[in-house]
């Protein structure tokens, strides 16, 4: 076996270390001001809700339109324990508890509806995002229709990048694990995969729990970020956005999602005073980088510390 | 190369609005930035639309009129989409942006987003129609902060059970209420406590979903009830309905219906099977362009005019249209009355303001900076609104 502290993971390990004092400076000196601060939470968020489909849809090639409903019970939860207990251990609880219920939600859905060949998964988690959310309108414990408010703000740099750092170490490892392999097996072909001896289902359920989960830690994230929840921000539309991030990046590239979401950050922030064509500006940017690029920006290729060598190497064969 | 292409395009595009952007905001220094957050785009920008057009209005004219203490006034807009999200990133770059308050938003949801965040920054937050009860509300406390220039829920469901059990002198009522909304529930809920302090009673009170179109089956039950008055505690989305199906089912063809101001929306009439089916209706909101003030009269051709003008279109002014041109002349009185751009000063002023004359009534505070104003008793014969009765609170 490699040594973990190899070349390549100390470079990653000082990438990781760098960017996160560099902006952490940054803030510190008010030259990423509050307003960028709060584009940088959003980022984040999705990064984490854009990886985590990716195991579902770019991974395991199962379409899930429900998304938000995994998001929203985390984000539900962290508001309930928040409310009472309005620190960061408050948080910890919450995600725990989202994390909980959401992997028993998946679970129930994923069992039945996986052991089909097909959509259907598409349609079964469009239906169940429905549910989460009706009986959030209903619940008395989550304020009903109208949520809860007053949630406390305590997301900060150090405490997203923490969990995206966490995302992107678990999600690669999940993709470079021999599950992962097994779920990308499912992706080319289910039938080969199937007579290769691989356990579809069980495979196929692993990664739609693996996402729900992330989502419903991302859920949590984005309730103390933004002070109120309510269950109409967690329709079918979100679950959407979430979709655009994974196909825009490259179904099956985390960098490619990486990438992706941050370049939807900076359109969001550069359209934001334009409110009449910004949709219009949104949707006309996608379309054009679908039709140039109709597997994504990066396809199903990564961008890592790999590249690098391999980089000069083509460089000096050009030459020659 | 087509991927080159592509990245191009996309980048033309973002730099040619950058440009625009930066080109428009050197403006001479003697203005007073008021920063609007609005839903302008999304599920629910036909609340956010008449607003933005309300603030633009009472802008012009106070520009017009040689702004306040000799400054003009510049509004800063941003649309937040009805997404909690950009309402925050929103006000985060209202605060850079040097805003003295923030007018806005249009729904309860988005500005109790902003609201803690413009309470951490003191910065006022002045909502023209945000009516959920914790708009203004820090826990417990009042946030210091936060403003309203409408009533709230609690305040239309006495004054419908007042109006029930006064003018339309009913003693027995069926409440139908949507289990699928808070605003429904609470209305229906202080109804009833209102309706029985007043002697009456609530004989049923009948439940459905929000996505329900069938209501047969439960107005046929309750035709079976002797009952003066039906309150359908609902927006029109489902309220037309009910209205509609209701005057067609025996024994209810002509009773009584009243609502809150949900009532209020030009598709009722459809909704309702035609106009030929919306009578003896009755509801309440905040403005009504039937009231003979000659305020509201001059309020409604000023607003045709302006918004021919600016955007092609005469627009008749709706409760919403009326309660931010009385949210934004408010906060100019205010920052006139504290003769500073300081927002503590800002602040202050505005929760002294005592019975400002606005035209939706004369306006306070009381102490959780909720407006203390008359409500518009509306009524409706074969849709046409042909009566407003103002209660006072």
């Amino acid at each position: 076996m490699k040594n973990v502290l190899n070349k390549r993971n100390l470079i990653t390990l000082v990438i990781i270390g760098v960017l996160f004092f560099v902006v952490q400076l940054l803030i510190k000196e008010r030259i990423i001001t509050a307003y960028m601060r709060s584009n940088i939470y959003w980022i984040g968020i999705y990064i984490i809700l854009g990886l985590s489909l990716n195991m579902i849809i770019g991974i395991t090639g199962q379409l899930s339109l429900g998304h938000a409903g995994f998001m929203s019970i985390g984000a539900f939860a962290a508001a309930v324990v928040l409310k009472t207990n309005p620190t960061l251990t408050g948080l910890f609880i919450g995600i725990g508890i989202g994390v909980l219920i959401s992997l028993a939600v998946s679970f129930v859905v994923a069992v039945p509806t996986l052991r089909l060949k097909g959509d259907y998964l598409a349609i079964a988690t469009l239906g169940v995002a429905e549910i989460i959310r009706i009986v959030l309108n209903n619940l008395s414990v989550t304020g009903g229709a109208s949520g809860i408010s007053n949630i406390k703000m305590l997301m900060s740099w150090p405490l997203l990048y923490t969990f995206v750092i966490l995302t992107i170490f678990l999600t690669h490892n999940f993709k470079n694990s021999a599950i992962g392999r097994a779920c990308i097996s499912i992706k080319e072909d289910e039938i080969a995969a199937e007579a290769m001896g691989i356990n579809t289902t069980k495979y196929k359920v692993i990664a739609f729990m693996f996402g729900a989960a992330l989502a419903a830690m991302a859920g949590s994230l984005f309730s103390t970020t933004y002070y109120i929840v309510k269950p109409d921000s967690f329709g079918v539309n979100t679950s959407i956005n979430i979709l655009i991030l994974v196909v825009f990046g490259g179904m099956g590239s985390l960098s490619g999602t990486i990438i992706a979401t941050f370049i939807i950050g900076l359109v969001n922030i550069v359209l934001q005073p334009y409110a009449e064509i910004r949709m219009i500006l949104y949707a006309l940017i996608l379309i054009i980088v679908m039709i140039f690029r109709p597997q994504g920006l990066l396809g199903s290729q990564e961008l890592s510390t790999k590249l690098l060598p391999n980089f000069k190497w083509k460089r000096k064969e050009k030459s020659s | 190369m087509k991927k080159l292409l592509s990245l191009l395009v996309a980048f033309l595009v973002i730099g040619g609005l950058t440009a625009c952007s930066s080109g428009s905001g050197e403006k001479v220094a003697e203005t007073i930035k008021i920063g609007v957050n609005l839903e302008l785009t999304g599920d629910v920008s036909v609340y956010g639309i008449p607003e933005r057009n309300a603030f633009e209005q009472a802008t012009a004219e106070i520009n017009a009129a040689g702004g306040i203490d000799g400054k003009l006034v510049e509004l800063v807009i941003y649309d937040n989409a009805y997404d909690q999200a950009k309402a925050v990133q929103n006000t985060e770059k209202l605060i850079e942006d040097g805003v003295v308050a923030i007018l806005g938003s249009a729904t309860s949801g988005m500005t109790l987003a902003i609201a803690p965040l413009a309470k951490d920054n003191g910065l006022v937050v002045f909502t023209p129609s945000g009516t959920n009860s914790a708009v203004t509300m820090d826990g417990t406390n009042v946030n210091p902060w936060a403003f309203r220039a409408c009533f709230i829920d609690p305040f239309q469901g006495q004054v419908l059970a007042n109006f029930a059990s006064g003018d339309l002198g009913a003693k027995n009522a069926v409440v139908m209420v949507n289990s699928g909304s808070e605003y429904s529930k609470e209305l229906a809920r202080i109804f009833t406590e209102q309706f029985t302090a007043n002697g009456g009673k609530v004989v049923e009170t009948a439940s459905y979903a929000d996505a329900d179109t069938d209501y047969k089956a439960s107005l046929t039950s309750i035709a079976t009830k002797s009952f003066e008055v039906l309150f359908v505690a609902d927006y029109a989305k489902n309220a037309g309905l009910i209205i509609g199906q209701a005057r067609s089912t025996a024994g209810l063809e002509t009773v009584n219906i009243i609502g809150p101001d949900g009532f209020e929306d030009p598709a009722l009439n459809d909704l309702a099977g035609g106009a030929q089916n919306v009578s003896n209706v009755f509801f309440s909101t905040h403005f009504s362009t039937l009231s003979n003030d000659q305020q509201v009269a001059d309020f409604v051709k000023s607003h045709a005019a302006f918004t021919l003008e600016k955007y092609g279109k005469a627009e008749v002014p709706s409760a919403l249209t009326a309660l931010a041109y009385d949210a934004a002349y408010m906060l100019f009185k205010a920052i006139d009355n504290a003769d500073s751009t300081d927002p503590a000063a800002i602040r202050d002023a505005l929760e002294a303001l005592e019975a400002f004359d606005g035209v939706t009534g004369d306006i306070s505070f009381d102490k959780f900076h909720n407006a203390v104003k008359p409500a518009f008793l509306i009524e409706l014969n074969n849709g046409v609104p042909v009566n407003a009765t103002i209660v006072n609170p």
